[in-house]
C-alpha cells in the first residue's frame, strides 16, 4: 500500500492560532495510508522543504500532502521539492487549511475539526493518485499586447528588443494613451509628450512590433503558449496605406465632434487624428458624425484628397493571429464629473476634471498652454482643487485611494502658479499621500515656497453663482466652514477601470477584483501575472498607479513573457480525461459536451478517444459519460466519492 | 445547536479562488462546509451529489463561474442543466431541493462566498438534519 506523509504547516501563527496543528498531524496519522505526519512552523521555508525532502527518503514515502496555504500559492514549490527527493510531482497534494479554514473561522475546536476533514479528503485523493508525466506542448514565440498606452508600449518594446515578435493592439487610432494627454509629469516636471513620443515612434517603427491600432480583440481561445486571437480592425474609411497624413481632409471637414482627447474642450471634424503627434499619424472617419454617412451628401474629404485615400466603402476586417502570451495593459478612465451630483453633476461649466486641466496646461492643448476657463476663456485668478472626488468614499462612490491625485494636483497648482503668477490656488484634501521618490519634497516645495493653500477637509457642494463657481467646504484643522467664490474648480476624480475592461476579461477569461481592476495571481509575489497561465497584466488596468510604477510593471510583465519564450517547450497539466476502452460503448455523448473538440470517434474500435494535446481537463465529459468509461486522471469518480465520505467524518 | 454538514464542490477558477479571497480578506463565516476543488463545476456528476447526501451531508453546494465567465467556455451551463434535472429527482428521494445549492461566485466575490456559506448554514439549520431512508437502511 502507498505510504503517505502529511506535513502540517503553522504558517507562523496564521494557521496555528486558529487550528490545532499538532492535533491535525496526530489525527492524520490515524488515516488510512498515512505512515508519517509532522507539523512545522514554516513548511515553505528552506528548513521546512528540507524536512519534507528528508522525510520522503527516511520514511520511504510514496506520496506527500502539505496542509498549508492555497495550492495557487505553493503547489509548484512543494511539487518541485517532492521531485527533488525522487517523487513524481503528481504524488504531492496541497490541503488548503489557511485561506479556506484558519483565516475564515474563529472557533478553534471547529476550525481544527474542519482542517482534519480537509486533510482527510486530500488523503483519500492521494491514495489513488497516479504518477503522471507532463504533456509537452510547443510555444508560439510571439506576444500579444492589448492596450497602447505607456504600459503597452513599454512592454511591447522590451519584448521586441529581446528578439521576439509582438502584436500591439490599440482600440484608438493612435497609441499613447492617457500619458499623451498630460502636460508635465510629477515630480520632475518633464514634459510628458517629450518623453513619450520617442517611445511611440520607436514602437511604430520597430521591426518586431506589428502595430494594430483602431483594432479590438474579438475572441481568444487556446491556452498558454498557443492562443488563437481574432482581432477586429475597425474600418477607418481611409486607406492608410495610401494616406500620407497631409491633413487637408481634416481642415475641410465641416462636421463638429467634441474631442475626447481634449476632454471635450475643443472640437474636431468627423475625420480626424486625435493629436498631432499620433502614431500612426493617419486619420479615421467617425461614422456617426460624418455628414455623408448621415445624409448621403458631402464627401468633401474625398474631393480634397489628391491621392484618393478616402474610401467610404471600407468594412471592418478580421484577422487571426497565433500568440504564446498575452499582456493586458488597457489602462484606466476617470469617474465622470457627471456622476458627482454634489459637485454640479457636470452641469457647472467651470468644474472640470484633472485630465481636462492637463489639456489646459499642455503646450499642444486647446489653449496652447494658457490656463483659460471653459465658460468664457477668462484666465482664472482663483482655482479650487478638490481631492478624492469619488475616491475614499465607500458609501457613495469608490472605497479605494486613487493614488495619483495628491501628486498631480500639487503639480497642477504649481504649474498654474508658474503660468498665472498672481493666481491663488486652494487644495481641499483628506490626507496628502506622497509615497514615491522625490514626491514628499515636491509637495513641501509647493506648500512652503509656492504659496499654495492646503485645506484639510472635504468639499460639500459646488454651484454656479453669476460667473463664479462657489465651493462650500470645511477646514477640519480650524473647525470652520469655508466658502470660496472661485473662477475655476478642478476635481481629482477617482481612477476607475475602463468600461471595456469587463467585456475584455470575459473574452480572455481572466479575472477582476471587487472594484473592476484586473486581478494579479498574488498581490506581492506574482504582481504582473494573472492566475491563468500565459496572461500577464501591466499598468493602471490593475489599479491606480503612476507612470514610474506603470513602466516598471510593464517591463516586469515583458520579462515574464521573455522568460516563458526562452523555453523550448511548455508542459501541460496531464490531469486530463482518458477512456477505458473496455467500458466505452461508443455513445459519443462526450463528443457533444467537449468544448475543445478533444474527442473523436474511432470507427474501427467503435469507441471514443481523447486527443491529449487538446484536452484542457475540465472534466465535463467525465460527468457526462453514462457508463463510467471516461475518467479524469487523479480525479476519478472513486477518488471523488471517497473524498466526499472523508469530508463528512465526525459528528 | 444542530450543525449541518455541507459538501462544497467548487470550481478552481472562480468559486475556489473566491473562497481563497474570503480568506485573504479575513472574512469570517460558518465552518460547516468542506470544499472539494474541481477544475470546473461541470466535473460534478449528479451521482457525486447523491453520494454526498447518502454519506451524511445535510446540504451540497456547487460553486461555479458566472454565466459567460466559465474558464472552459460553457461548463457552468452544463452544470446548471444537470442540476435542474437532478432537482426533479431529489423530490422522489425525499430530499428538499433547497438542500442543493448552485451558486455563481467569481474570484472577486469573497464576500459572496462568505455570505452564501452563512446563509446556507442557517437555512439548513432551520430545516434540521436530513433523514434519508437509504442512509437509515444502510445502517
Amino acid at each position: 500500500m502507498k505510504r503517505i506523509g502529511v506535513f502540517v504547516c503553522h504558517c507562523g501563527i496564521n494557521i496555528a492560532e486558529t487550528v490545532d496543528v499538532k492535533r491535525v498531524a496526530e489525527e492524520a496519522m490515524q488515516m488510512e495510508g498515512v505512515t508519517y505526519a509532522q507539523d512545522y512552523i514554516y513548511m515553505c521555508s528552506e528548513p521546512g522543504q528540507a524536512l519534507v525532502r528528508e522525510k520522503i527518503k527516511e520514511e520511504n514515502l510514496d506520496a506527500i500532502i502539505i496542509a498549508a496555504c492555497s495550492p495557487t500559492l505553493h503547489e509548484s514549490t512543494f511539487r518541485a521539492a517532492a521531485e527533488e527527493a525522487g517523487l513524481n510531482p503528481w504524488q504531492c497534494e496541497i490541503a488548503n487549511i489557511r485561506e479556506q479554514c484558519s483565516w475564515v473561522h474563529t472557533d478553534r475546536e471547529k476550525a481544527t475539526r474542519k482542517a482534519i476533514n480537509i486533510v482527510g479528503t486530500i488523503v483519500q485523493k492521494t491514495r489513488l493518485n497516479e504518477s503522471l508525466e507532463p504533456i509537452p506542448v510547443s510555444i508560439t514565440k510571439k506576444a500579444l499586447v492589448i492596450g497602447g498606452g505607456i504600459a503597452g508600449i513599454q512592454a511591447a518594446l522590451d519584448i521586441a528588443d529581446s528578439g521576439y515578435k509582438v502584436i500591439l493592439v490599440e482600440k484608438e487610432s493612435s497609441i499613447g494613451g492617457h500619458m499623451a494627454q498630460l502636460s508635465e509629469t510629477f515630480p520632475t516636471l518633464d514634459c510628458s509628450q517629450c518623453i513619450l513620443t520617442p517611445k511611440m515612434v520607436a514602437a511604430g517603427k520597430h521591426p518586431n512590433i506589428e502595430l494594430l491600432t483602431y483594432s479590438e480583440i474579438e475572441e481568444v481561445s487556446g491556452y498558454v503558449g498557443n492562443f488563437n486571437v481574432r482581432i477586429r480592425r475597425k474600418a477607418p474609411f481611409v486607406d492608410w496605406s495610401k494616406c500620407n497624413g497631409c491633413g487637408l481632409c481634416m481642415e475641410k471637414c465641416p462636421a463638429k465632434v467634441s474631442s475626447v482627447f481634449d476632454r471635450e474642450l475643443t472640437t474636431h471634424g468627423a475625420i480626424y487624428v486625435p493629436f498631432p503627434q499620433a502614431v500612426p499619424n493617419k486619420p479615421v472617419i467617425v461614422k456617426d458624425s460624418c455628414i455623408y454617412f448621415k445624409t448621403g451628401k458631402c464627401r468633401l474629404c474625398e474631393k480634397v484628397c489628391e491621392i484618393g485615400a478616402i474610401n467610404f466603402e471600407q468594412e471592418d476586417q478580421f484577422i487571426e493571429e497565433e500568440v504564446g502570451a498575452i499582456i493586458t495593459a488597457t489602462g484606466f478612465e476617470t469617474l465622470p464629473v457627471a456622476d458627482l451630483a454634489e459637485y454640479g453633476a457636470g452641469d457647472v461649466p467651470d468644474v472640470i476634471d484633472g485630465l481636462a486641466f492637463e489639456r489646459l496646461l499642455s503646450a499642444s492643448g486647446p489653449t496652447v498652454g494658457e490656463v483659460r476657463r471653459p465658460s468664457d476663456g477668462m484666465v482664472p485668478k482663483e482655482i479650487v482643487f478638490v481631492q478624492c472626488a469619488g475616491s475614499r468614499d465607500p458609501e457613495r462612490y469608490k472605497p479605494y485611494c486613487s493614488k495619483i491625485c495628491c501628486m498631480y494636483t500639487t503639480k497642477h497648482a504649481l504649474l498654474y502658479k508658474h503660468r498665472v503668477h498672481d493666481g491663488q490656488s486652494y487644495i481641499f484634501y483628506i490626507d496628502i499621500r506622497t509615497g514615491g521618490k522625490g514626491y514628499e519634497e515636491f509637495y513641501h516645495n509647493a506648500e512652503e515656497e509656492e504659496g499654495i493653500i492646503y485645506l484639510r477637509g472635504k468639499v460639500a457642494k459646488i454651484f454656479r453663482d453669476g460667473d463664479k463657481t462657489v465651493v462650500w467646504g470645511t477646514d477640519t484643522l480650524t473647525g470652520r466652514n469655508i466658502e470660496i467664490a472661485a473662477d475655476l474648480v478642478v476635481l481629482a476624480t477617482a481612477v476607475i477601470p475602463k468600461d471595456s475592461t469587463a467585456e475584455l476579461v470575459k473574452k480572455l477569461r481572466i479575472h477582476t477584483g471587487p472594484n473592476g481592476f484586473l486581478s494579479e495571481a498574488h498581490p506581492k509575489l506574482r504582481p504582473v501575472e494573472s492566475i491563468n497561465s500565459g496572461f500577464f497584466i501591466a499598468g493602471a488596468a490593475q489599479g491606480p498607479r503612476d507612470i514610474p510604477e506603470t513602466v516598471a510593471q510593464a517591463s516586469a510583465a515583458a520579462c515574464k513573457v521573455i522568460s516563458l519564450f526562452s523555453r523550448d517547450h511548455l508542459e501541460q497539466d496531464p490531469a486530463i480525461a482518458w477512456v477505458d476502452e473496455d467500458l466505452c460503448g461508443g455513445c459519443r455523448i462526450c463528443i457533444s459536451v467537449c468544448p475543445y473538440d478533444a474527442r473523436e470517434y474511432d470507427e474501427e474500435k467503435g469507441i471514443v478517444i481523447v486527443n491529449e494535446a487538446l484536452c484542457e481537463g475540465c472534466g465535463s465529459c467525465v460527468a457526462a459519460c453514462a457508463c463510467g468509461a471516461t475518467q479524469q486522471r487523479n480525479l476519478s469518480d472513486s477518488q471523488i466519492k471517497s473524498m466526499v465520505t472523508a469530508s463528512l467524518r465526525g459528528e | 445547536m444542530f450543525e449541518p454538514k455541507i459538501v462544497c464542490f467548487l470550481c478552481k477558477w472562480c468559486t475556489s479562488a473566491g473562497a481563497d479571497l474570503a480568506g485573504t480578506s479575513r472574512l469570517k463565516y460558518r465552518p460547516n462546509g468542506v470544499n472539494i476543488r474541481f477544475m470546473c463545476s461541470s466535473r460534478v456528476d449528479p451521482e457525486h451529489i447523491l453520494w454526498a447526501f447518502h454519506e451524511g451531508a445535510d446540504g451540497v453546494l456547487i460553486g461555479g463561474c458566472h454565466p459567460g465567465d466559465c474558464h472552459y467556455e460553457d461548463g457552468n451551463y452544463k452544470t446548471q442543466a444537470r442540476i435542474s434535472l437532478l432537482n426533479r429527482l431529489l423530490d422522489d428521494f425525499g430530499i428538499d431541493t433547497r438542500r442543493l445549492r448552485l451558486e455563481w461566485i467569481s474570484a472577486a466575490e469573497g464576500t459572496k462566498f462568505a455570505n452564501v456559506m452563512n446563509d446556507f448554514t442557517e437555512e439548513l439549520r432551520s430545516k434540521g438534519p436530513l433523514k434519508l431512508a437509504a442512509r437509515e437502511m444502510a445502517k
